[in-house]
């Protein structure tokens, strides 16, 4: 199989974070009532015309600018024919020879290094509504269809590479990289469930140096470990065919997670003739340097640029600044836990890094769903550098925290469970005299050049203090009084 | 009172001479009376007329004027109007109750004007003698074995046999002006853009246009003046100041220059038209205009050029007419695609089935470029030829029509005979110009003669005001239909 390169090109669905559909008034919310959010426009009465959403035109702009890539000064709307019943004008209104934002990149990282991916285009475009085969309303015969026609015209912006990836684990770091991108600047949800990022995938092999080969393009990729899974079949499949003397038929296929296999869904010969023509009802979109400018300057800071600066300005280590910008959320975070750390950007960044990240990957969650929020963390983090906790209590106080003890703040669980460090010299100093005097034997050990009896009696110590004399102390104090007493 | 101007309609309504009951009452009853032989009305509004004539008597009676209230009017029935049929002319859409009105509809109900019914139409406005009406051809006035001219032959064939004294009409290739000139009464399509397509049931969306037709200049302002003005829900409407469109009434036509195109006088004209024309041409040079020969070497052109661009748009437009969502659905199908093939198939006629494979061919891959395109490019130049014109005249006159109205079924074995008719009408649409027709003259057979005159963008209350002096000068616009009494 090493002989085999493989091919990949990636189109992905993002659903734009707009308030109302692209071409009507209609709201975008999902999860509504069937046909409830589907207005004149959207159901395609007769006589009814499209009027452009300038909200999902400034989203496209926004995502051209993070990927480095031209926004058109004009581009134009084109009607796609066919016919479905969920496709309620007979034709979907896309862009087609002239998109809105044309040629820009994303990098992605894998195991094999850093990758730029070229972006061929981005088009804006309306949704199709959705069939419905079952749970229709009782006393529907079984023959019978249904059609929501909420969804359509919700705003798409269809994202095409250029056929770049080398392998699944690209495919997905890609499809990843894009999905964080977009959630970062607000022009996406994300939510794959919900179908408001949606991946399709052209895959071919070829023999290395060989011109590209017969591709196929899988639908239904929903989440990213299917995309991988269903690349990893295909790819095989492709190579079986050919390594077999069969060629491969360019077709689109459909994932089957159920059965982790592609299916052929419709051969090229089936395809559609679309007759893509400029729709005659919207005038080409026209957008000029002031415009770009005005989304630039609302443009949220893009992963790089914050990975950089949390690096110089938090002197943080290109490791941390790299996992704290892995999402907006966790760049969040970050920023909110060390405003509440007065400033202690390194100690916040090894709680998130550490004790929370390994706290949230143990209970599935994401940074969004934290039970500590920033605040609370940095709360903890402010007990640490001022003593009151030392690090095995404050991973106590934070285990508190984690599961909302006394309000899940720390000082209230410090009070509560009385947690707090003991930091008084002399208190101290009485109990290293009371477990030396009690523990000769230690202390001859220690002086015959046995190291660990120095631990013992440090153990001592801190079993009588429930573990709460600051351990700094204890050693330095333990230390000083062998010596001298030497 | 039938057959008084708006003008004085309005006066008798303001000084309460007469109600606007009274008068929606004595249309109502000329339409019964006729309209069994003319058939220019699909749908009679009567009680929803009466009501609305009330209402305007309460509005009169409240001390409220206006060129329009309580005056009786109709549409035709491609204009969407809440409550009532809108039916295109099609057994597609027989069934058809829109829920909203259309812009131009809205319009005028707010100006007052009482709508006495729906106006009979070639089938989705495809046709040039009303004989592809799903509901039976319209009669002409002048001579009942005569076509009335289409698509707005209803809307020419009502006012012109005083069942109503205007209406609405639309023109994509002609339709207003080729029946105003057949029917012998004014009708004048717009500049495109004017007025709102929004509610208009589409048919080539880049030239749509609606206009009035009533039988004088001076009405035709009247209502354009309400049916005019910028619309945010048709993003091809033109956002403009509202004008007077009669403010240029009475000024001299002394230094007019008038552009004769050399391609509208040739050979293929009737020659009752030709002289016709040249005789109100006459009229206009012993005012003081002054003639120029033009040329328009583009003419011959337009025709295949429109005859490939206005398919196209269509096969895209009707394709929301599916059986799906409203509009005909056959009773026979065993799946989808038969649901779909059966319900247009029995809900077209034959015309719109020619115009949506003509359409859907030249869209097709491996053909958009022959011709789509091919046309986009001589839709430039047909354009270019007006503009060059404008440089050199002022107005532009000529036959609307290379005939007086045909008698039915004399054109219907040769779709290719019907679509030259249309030969001096396309282009302006094909430029977006406004152009109108009035009435000139009367061949050997009593049948009205059109002239056509047309003004660069934006001309329409020059070309009124020059319609409107020739109109005080004759009264070809005055006489009655030979085969209706008053």
């Amino acid at each position: 199989m090493s002989d085999w390169e493989v091919v990949i090109g990636l189109e992905t669905h993002a659903q734009l974070a707009t308030q109302s559909k692209i071409f009507s008034g209609a709201s975008t919310a999902f999860g509504a009532a069937p046909n409830t959010q589907a207005s004149a426009v959207d159901i395609a009465l007769p006589g009814v015309l499209p009027v452009l959403n300038a909200q999902a035109v400034a989203l496209a702009i926004r995502f051209g600018l993070a990927i480095g890539a031209t926004v058109a000064p004009r581009s134009v709307f084109a009607r796609k024919n066919y016919f479905y019943p969920d496709l309620p004008k007979g034709y979907q209104i896309s862009q087609y020879e002239l998109p809105v934002v044309q040629h820009g990149t994303l990098k992605i990282v894998t195991d094999a290094g850093e990758k730029t991916v070229r972006i061929l285009r981005a088009h804006l475009e309306e949704d199709a509504g959705k069939s419905l085969h079952e749970g229709l309303p009782e006393g529907l015969s079984q023959s019978v269809s249904g059609i929501d026609l909420n969804r359509a015209g919700t705003p798409l912006l269809e994202i095409v590479t250029e056929p770049d990836l080398r392998s699944s684990a690209e495919a997905v770091a890609y499809a990843r990289a894009l999905h964080g991108l977009v959630r970062w600047i607000g022009i996406c949800d994300g939510n794959m469930q919900e179908g408001s990022f949606r991946c399709d995938a052209n895959v071919s092999v070829r023999k290395f140096g060989a011109p590209l080969g017969t591709r196929c393009e899988i639908k239904n990729l929903n989440s990213f470990r299917f995309m991988e899974r269903a690349i990893e079949f295909e790819v095989r499949r492709q190579i079986e065919c050919i390594e077999d003397g069969g060629t491969v038929v360019q077709e689109t296929r459909l994932y089957d997670p159920d059965r982790d296999e592609t299916r052929a869904m419709r051969s090229k010969e089936d395809a559609h003739d679309y007759r893509y023509f400029p729709d005659p009802d919207l005038l080409p979109l026209a957008i000029s340097a002031e415009e770009i400018e005005q989304v630039r300057r609302a443009m949220p800071e893009l992963p790089q640029a914050k990975r950089t600066r949390f690096e110089t300005q938090y002197q943080l280590s290109s490791y941390d600044a790299s996992m704290l910008t892995s999402s907006l959320e966790h760049a969040e975070y970050f920023e909110a836990c060390v405003q509440a750390a007065k400033g202690e950007a390194k100690l916040c960044a090894n709680w998130q890094n550490g004790e929370l990240a390994a706290a949230l990957n143990r209970a599935n969650l994401d940074i969004a769903q934290s039970p500590v929020p920033a605040a609370a963390l940095g709360g903890l983090v402010c007990r640490l550098v001022d003593g009151t906790l030392s690090s095995k209590l404050a991973k106590e106080v934070f285990e508190a925290m984690w599961l909302g003890e006394h309000g899940g703040l720390a000082d209230a669980i410090i009070e509560a469970k009385g947690l707090r460090q003991i930091s008084d010299q002399g208190a101290i100093e009485a109990m290293v005299d009371e477990v030396l005097a009690a523990n000769a034997d230690n202390v001859a050990q220690f002086r015959a050049g046995k190291e660990k009896a120095f631990n013992a009696l440090v153990g001592q110590v801190m079993k009588r203090t429930k573990g709460k004399a600051n351990p700094a102390q204890v050693n330095d104090l333990l230390r000083q009084k062998l010596n001298a007493s030497a | 009172m039938i057959d008084a101007s708006l003008a004085t309609l309005a006066a008798a309504l303001a000084a309460k001479q007469v109600s606007s009951l009274e008068l929606t009452q004595a249309f109502l009853a000329r339409i019964a009376a006729l309209n069994g032989t003319f058939n220019a009305f699909v749908t009679v509004a009567t009680e929803q007329a009466l009501a609305e004539a009330r209402a305007a008597d309460a509005r009169i009676a409240a001390g409220e004027s206006g060129p329009l209230l309580g005056v009786p009017i109709a549409h035709k029935d491609i204009f969407c109007t809440q409550g009532l049929p809108t039916t295109c002319g099609s057994k597609m859409l027989a069934n058809f109750v829109s829920p909203y009105d259309a812009h131009v509809v809205t319009q005028l109900r707010r100006a007052g004007a009482v709508m006495l019914g729906k106006c009979n139409m070639d089938e989705f406005a495809m046709g040039s003698s009303n004989e592809t009406s799903f509901f039976g051809p319209v009669r002409n006035p002048w001579r009942q074995a005569a076509v009335p001219g289409g698509s707005s032959g209803g809307s020419a064939a009502a006012v012109a046999a005083r069942m109503v004294p205007a209406a609405t009409g639309t023109d994509t290739g002609g339709s207003i002006r080729q029946p105003a000139a057949f029917s012998g009464i004014s009708g004048l399509k717009p500049t495109y853009g004017v007025c709102s397509r929004y509610g208009m049931v589409a048919f080539a969306s880049s030239l749509d246009q609606a206009g009035p037709m009533a039988r004088s200049a001076e009405d035709l302002a009247t209502l354009l003046g309400a049916m005019a003005g910028f619309d945010p829900r048709d993003s091809t409407s033109l956002e403009r100041p509202t004008e007077n469109y009669a403010r240029h009434f009475g000024q001299s036509l002394s230094g007019l220059r008038i552009g004769l195109p050399r391609e509208y006088f040739s050979e293929g004209v009737d020659p009752a038209v030709a002289s016709a024309v040249r005789e109100a041409v006459r009229w206009f040079e012993s005012q003081g205009a002054r003639t120029i020969e033009v040329t328009l070497p583009n003419t011959q052109l337009s025709v295949p050029c429109y005859y490939v661009l206005a398919p196209a748009e269509a096969s895209s437009n009707l394709s929301r007419f599916d059986g799906v969502r409203y509009g005909h659905r056959a009773r026979q199908y065993d799946d989808l695609a038969a649901m779909y093939a059966n319900s247009r198939a029995e809900g077209f006629g034959a015309e719109v089935k020619r115009r949506i494979l003509i359409g859907t061919y030249v869209l097709s891959q491996g053909y958009y470029d022959a011709y789509y395109l091919q046309a986009q490019k001589l839709r430039r130049l047909v354009a270019n030829d007006f503009a060059q014109a404008f440089t050199q005249c002022d107005l532009i006159l000529g036959p609307t029509a290379p005939s007086t109205a045909f008698d039915l079924g004399s054109k219907n074995g040769d779709p290719v005979q019907m679509y030259l008719n249309d030969i001096f009408t396309i282009a302006v649409n094909l430029a977006g110009l406004p152009g109108m027709s009035i009435p000139c003259g009367f061949d050997t057979r009593g049948l009205p003669i059109g002239l056509q005159i047309i003004g660069n963008y934006f001309a329409e209350s020059q070309m009124l005001a020059a319609a409107h002096a020739y109109q005080q000068a004759t009264d070809w616009h005055q006489r009655t239909p030979t085969e209706v009494a008053l």
